[in-house]
């Protein structure tokens, strides 16, 4: 397997430090879990990998003409906005095949009529399956109940078998357990 | 009533009644649609100081728009929340009342901005909302896939490498101009009411972005078309009778 990120004692944060060192290594069809208690820097790490937060010391290296694709927890401004879940998908370039099926009936409702959590799917779905080699994903599970869970879960798989990478922050260890090859549990100290 | 003396008004605002709306859909998008009355207003102060300088007003309007447009992002990081277009706008305002109030030849021309002129329209207002609209239509769809995934997905935005400056200085020196381009015909508020009602009512009922878009279109079209046979009718300005007749869409809809 390729390897497509590694980080050498990275220590990344805002205005400051916001964790603690990290040594890590995601490779081309393997899950990384990253877990942890609040405040000790996962997301902030994924920030770091997408190139938004700063690396105060230790390095990320990154295999040459990696395509990321990051989900944050920040939801997509899409209330008010009059946007299609087919044209959201185009936007990203994802493909709508292998949604389930309480989603795929409902491609051609405007994202603001879908329910939180059709919604929250819908817009993680067009993260997940963009094109991309390594993709990051910030509390996937948030907002989805057990059948979306188990779909999520699934495809996660199905997506590392293609090839991707995939890195995964979450509180849901049943979740994380479930789905990844490798965990990184993080300290419980907050540096930030 | 000389049908030949209106068809060149009713062909320019015909033109600017399918571009603005557009154009108010992306910058309500981005939720901007307070630049569109700062630029206007700009542009209205640009266009009586060109007059004073001895340029033509048109001119002075478009430059003095495209220099608000293009430096309005140097200053989008201290100036956030709408504080930069608020500024914009109550400079425009003030240095264009100023200009009217002190100058003589500047009153009358001052009234006209405000109040629209589109029953003056000729053929050197024609010919640059016709050449000018065309050119920002193709521009905006070659930009609208970007505009909306810098919207929806900034953080996928940025990880693909896509330039920033096409959908933010870029779009904000179109929109300048644009808005500038209005308001030499419309005036200030005609040219603010197509881009910020329409797609304000499209937005409310469209299914997705591109019936929105049509909505849009098709409320302006019809808003435009009423209004100009009404103003005509009663020998009322132009602006304030579309105005109200948007703004009577608007509270029906809402």
């Amino acid at each position: 397997m390729s390897l497509l990120l590694r980080t050498e004692q990275l220590v990344a944060g805002w205005q400051q430090p916001a964790t603690q060192q990290l040594d890590l290594t995601v490779a081309a069809g393997e899950i990384v879990g990253l877990t942890g208690p609040n405040g000790v820097g996962k997301s902030t790490l994924l920030a770091a990998f997408a190139g938004r937060a700063k690396v105060f010391s230790g390095r990320i290296e990154q295999a040459a003409g990696l395509r990321v694709a990051l989900q944050t927890q920040d939801v997509p401004p899409v209330v008010g906005l009059p946007l299609s879940g087919r044209e959201l998908l185009a936007l990203t370039g994802a493909a709508a095949v292998g949604l389930p099926a309480w989603l795929a009936d409902r491609l051609d409702i405007r994202l603001d009529k879908l329910s939180g959590g059709q919604r929250h799917y819908l817009t993680l779905w067009a993260i997940l399956q963009a094109p991309a080699d390594l993709v990051l994903l910030d509390e996937p599970t948030n907002n989805l109940d057990v059948a979306g869970v188990a779909h999520l879960t699934e495809h996660l798989r199905d997506r590392a078998a293609a090839g991707a990478g995939l890195l995964v922050v979450s509180h849901d260890t049943a979740f994380v357990d479930a789905v990844c090859d490798r965990v990184i549990a993080l300290g419980g100290n907050d540096v930030g | 009533m000389s049908v030949e003396l209106f068809l060149l008004p009713f062909l320019t605002g015909l033109g600017l009644a399918i571009l603005l709306p557009v154009l108010g859909c992306y910058l309500r998008l981005r939720d901007e649609w307070l630049a569109a009355l700062a630029y206007s207003h700009v542009a209205a102060a640009g266009a009586l100081g060109a007059l004073l300088a001895g340029i033509p007003p048109g001119l002075g309007g478009l430059g003095a728009a495209a220099l608000a447009g293009a430096g309005r992002r140097l200053f989008a990081r201290r100036l956030s929340g709408g504080a930069g277009d608020a500024l914009l706008l109550l400079g425009g305002w003030a240095g264009a009342i100023l200009l009217a109030a002190n100058a003589p030849m500047a009153e009358r021309l001052g009234h006209a901005l405000f109040d629209g002129q589109l029953y003056f329209a000729g053929s050197e207002q024609l010919w640059p909302v016709a050449i000018g609209g065309i050119v920002a239509l193709l521009v905006l769809r070659a930009l609208a896939p970007r505009l909306l995934l810098a919207r929806v997905y900034p953080d996928l935005f940025r990880l693909r490498g896509l330039p920033a400056w096409p959908i933010q200085a870029g779009f904000d020196l179109l929109a300048a101009l644009c808005l500038a381009l209005a308001t030499m015909s419309l005036g200030v508020m005609g040219a603010f009411a197509l881009v910020f009602i329409p797609p304000w009512l499209a937005f409310r009922r469209a299914a997705n972005w591109r019936s929105g878009l049509r909505w849009a279109v098709a409320i302006s079209l019809v808003a435009y078309v009423v209004a100009f046979a009404l103003a005509l009718w009663l020998d009322q300005p132009f602006g304030p009778v579309l105005a109200v007749l948007l703004v009577l869409a608007g509270l029906l809809v809402a």
